[in-house]
């Protein structure tokens, strides 16, 4: 049982991967670990619950991986995706360190996927987890318990007390009723502010209650903006996150993976307005999902409709709502609630715009469009086969990008470039030191599982010197 | 055609899962279902009804699940299932009328229990003296002496060739509906051979979340133990039977001969199956449970326990004038077992297997 007329070792804040990477490993270094988690059980696990991958570098095929990865590769795949907005030797550090981390994630009751099953394209750069990331945290959390780490759910961290870089005391709600813990250090691992819509408004203004929250509704950023407020160090743009195309009919938090449509690459994109407004088949879907909720939070009213015919309809993963369809385009356009002559007309123009070609819909093919602007690069093919199926789209944020200025032993710098004495940061809260801009898949959960660990490690070496 | 008839409660929730869980897939290391549910766009009645009885209620997807109740969308796949799989036994029940049985069947399984015991003591007692029924018997014959082998074989091979007939009716009526086809024989050994070691309850290897949300085996050796068991003791009923007609050898048997050892070990290993998996079953996490089939599951393992632990006190007391009632006891379990079987838990071996192999054979490719 938690007791906090003591002070702990270490407290942990947030209740996500980077948050048990780094409670697991503090105690196993034998300090004693509290930490508060703000969802309820059920919902423990912030947006790690979501998360299915880790990115890891290996030199050689293990049982999870094929293949080899090395850290290169790995960092120009880095570094393509963030445009160069990273840190190189925390970069470089964290990859490196990926490789020695499936080892312990099993000891800890973490099961893979065996290699070469499940989504192919990846098994050779991210270990799948058995079941995702639910199960990945249930193993965590019973590791947890087993060591005997003190957990409470239900407790939002409001406030750290901070006395020159130092950590005196955390403030938080425990089941509506205020409560104080005290430790001898902290690691924050209590994610971004996505999930907080008054937040983002500053940068959005009323586009947000037009976008889907696809993660845990508990990432408030509090604790985040508690330490930007008490001059700690910020890294990453405020005013970025990153967002994908979902379905319009999702809920507005906590939809997670499911949600999303692959449909674009075999359809045509309209905006309200029933206009086109970017090419749909620029690159394969790996590669573009992650523009496209940025193209539609671009709109007008952050909506946008994917159009395709018969043929297209089994060509991507099936959707969690069924597609609206129909026999005619003006029908399927009255069903969307866009202008039924406008989406005949953009399309007619479409139809005639695409070109003959040999059509593959699993590499970059020959079908496109001549003569239309934006042009459809690939997987062009006429929108003439009913029935007609189409997909309202809005953006889905996964996370936010603006985070706390961490070193190589995670420790929290000040904004006077000086590191606290006794805070630490792990996980989405601080990865924007990593990734600035762009995203790879499975890369969160490596920069939360390295740095919780290293945080851990640290905090846990901190308090018992 | 009249009205379409409306889908029921169970079919609802169980395509609602598939739909959202066809388009998440974070659980396709789990088990057999999930690459079955992968190969379908939408989900017909009969998809529904083979995916629920490929479902071996492991519970692994259910505690792994970012969709799981309290999550407004209360994906709850073994929950699901567990309750169509029931209305698919009802839906394939041969002969039709006897669908209603699987409403309420633990009732109806516990009735028929408590009438077949009854019934076989009121007329062994009706049929003997008291005198008969209440002295020790010893010897060749001993208990055709208190229930007359005609009266026994008579029952006993006609309830039994009608409740295979009725298993074999109505799993044929399920392998149709589910696609029907001829299988290939590979995919015929490869099911056979994941029924016979319950892989789709090994969880990747971890063992399954039952009865909480930890990895144990501990249900798939219950349910080895009771299922060899069973068949064991039937093997030694199988064995009985050719030494009392081919070799001219009547019952009862050394301890020391091959049916009473083949029923005694299966005995024994039945009991402790039953009684573990009612124990794990009273300790199970109620959450990803179909309350309304559970009556049905309780009663059947009691039957089966009871059959088993009635079968071994038999042997123990057969020399005793205890014998006698021990014996119509024990009869009147059997032959509610196999009165029973057809329309109850029971049917789901077949089901099951059948599951598998559709299963095998689509992963194959090689039928439509």
């Amino acid at each position: 049982m938690a007791d906090l007329t003591r002070p702990y070792d270490v407290l942990v804040i947030g209740g996500g991967n980077a948050a048990l990477c780094a409670a697991v490993t503090a105690r196993e270094a034998g300090a004693s670990v509290l930490l508060l988690e703000s969802a309820p059980k059920a919902f423990r696990g912030g947006n790690s619950r979501h998360t299915r991958n880790f990115r890891g570098m290996h030199q050689a095929p293990t049982k999870v991986l094929t293949g080899s990865y090395l850290e290169d590769e790995y960092w120009d795949d880095l570094h393509r995706v963030t445009g160069g907005i990273t840190d190189e030797p925390l970069a470089r550090m964290t990859i490196r360190v990926s490789a020695e981390m499936t080892p312990w994630m099993e000891a800890c009751g973490v099961r893979f996927q065996p290699a070469l099953s499940g989504t192919l394209s990846l098994s050779r750069t991210n270990a799948f987890f058995l079941g995702g990331g639910k199960a990945l945290l249930n193993a965590y959390y019973a590791t947890a318990e087993r060591l005997g780490v003190d957990i409470l759910y239900d407790a939002e961290v409001t406030n750290l007390l901070l006395d020159d870089g130092f950590v005196r005391a955390a403030e938080f709600n425990h089941r509506g009723f205020p409560a104080r813990a005290t430790a001898r250090c902290v690691v924050a691992a209590a994610g971004g502010f996505q999930a907080n819509l008054d937040w983002m408004r500053q940068y959005w203004g009323d586009a947000v209650d037009n976008f889907v929250i696809r993660g845990t509704p508990y990432a408030k950023g509090r604790v985040l903006k508690t330490l930007l407020d008490q001059g700690v160090a910020p890294v990453g743009d405020p005013t970025q996150f990153h967002a994908v195309a979902l379905d319009a009919r999702s809920p507005q938090f906590d939809g997670g993976i499911s949600t999303r449509l692959d449909s674009v690459p075999f359809s045509v994109v309209l905006n309200r307005e029933g206009k086109r407004f970017y090419d749909e088949g620029e690159d394969v879907w790996p590669k573009r999902y992650a523009i496209w909720g940025r193209l539609i939070a671009q709109q007008p009213g952050q909506i946008a409709y994917s159009i395709c015919d018969a043929k297209a309809f089994s060509l991507f993963m099936p959707s969690v709502y069924p597609a609206m369809k129909a026999d005619t385009l003006g029908e399927l356009a009255h069903k969307l609630g866009i202008d039924a002559g406008q989406v005949e007309q953009v399309v007619a123009d479409y139809n005639r715009a695409v070109q003959p070609g040999r059509f593959d819909s699993t590499g970059l093919d020959a079908c496109r469009t001549e003569g239309l602007d934006p042009p459809k690069t690939h997987w062009a093919r006429r929108i003439d086969e009913p029935p007609f199926y189409g997909y309202p789209l809005r953006p889905g944020i996964t996370f936010t990008y603006l985070g706390v200025k961490v070193n190589e032993n995670a420790r929290v710098l000040m904004a006077d470039g000086k590191p606290s004495a006794n805070l630490f940061a792990s996980g989405e809260i601080m990865a924007g030191n990593i990734l600035g801009r762009g995203y790879l898949a499975g890369f969160g959960m490596t920069i939360g599982t390295v740095f919780g660990r290293i945080a851990g490690r640290e905090a846990a070496r901190t308090a018992r010197n | 055609m009249g009205d379409m008839p409306q889908p029921t409660e169970a079919m609802t929730d169980a395509r609602h899962d598939m739909e959202i869980c066809n388009a998440c897939r974070y659980c396709e290391g789990f088990c057999a279902v999930f690459p079955a549910m992968q190969l379908h766009r939408a989900f017909t009645d009969g998809d529904l009804n083979y995916l629920a009885n490929l479902c071996h209620g492991c519970q692994g997807c259910f505690y792994a699940c970012q969709y799981a109740p309290p999550h407004p969308w209360g994906i709850n796949v073994p929950q699901a299932f567990a309750a169509l799989r029931v209305e698919s036994y009802a839906e394939h029940a041969w002969p039709r009328p006897m669908a209603r049985l699987f409403t309420r069947n633990g009732t109806v399984v516990s009735l028929l229990t408590a009438l077949a015991v009854a019934l076989v003591l009121l007329i062994a007692g009706a049929l003997q003296s008291p005198d008969v029924m209440l002295r020790a018997h010893t010897g060749p014959g001993a208990f055709f002496a208190v229930i007359s082998y005609r009266a026994m074989v008579w029952t006993a091979g006609a309830v039994f060739m009608f409740a295979l007939l009725a298993m074999a009716m109505s799993t044929a009526s399920f392998w149709r509906a589910s696609g029907g086809g001829a299988p290939s024989a590979a995919a015929l050994a490869r099911a056979l051979h994941d029924a016979m070691t319950l892989r789709n309850l090994g969880g990747g290897g971890d063992g399954c979340n039952y009865p909480g949300e930890g990895f144990s085996h501990l249900r798939r050796w219950l349910h080895h133990a009771m299922a060899y068991g069973f068949l064991l003791c039937f093997a030694s009923t199988s064995v009985a039977t050719i030494y009392h007609h081919a070799l001219g050898l009547v019952a009862p048997y050394d301890l020391l001969s091959v049916p009473v050892l083949l029923g005694t070990i299966g005995g024994i290993l039945m009991l402790i199956g039953t009684i573990g998996l009612l124990w794990l079953k009273i300790l199970a996490d109620p959450a990803p449970a179909a309350r309304a089939v559970l009556g049905g599951e309780y009663a059947m393992l009691i039957l089966l326990a009871a059959v088993a632990k009635t079968g071994l006190l038999l042997l123990v007391f057969r020399a005793t004038p205890a014998m006698g009632w021990l014996l119509a006891v024990h009869l009147g379990f059997v032959l509610a077992l196999f009165l029973a079987a057809p329309y109850s838990k029971f049917i789901h071996g077949l089901f099951r297997t059948a599951a598998l192999i559709r299963s095998h054979v689509e992963r194959r490719g090689s039928a439509a």
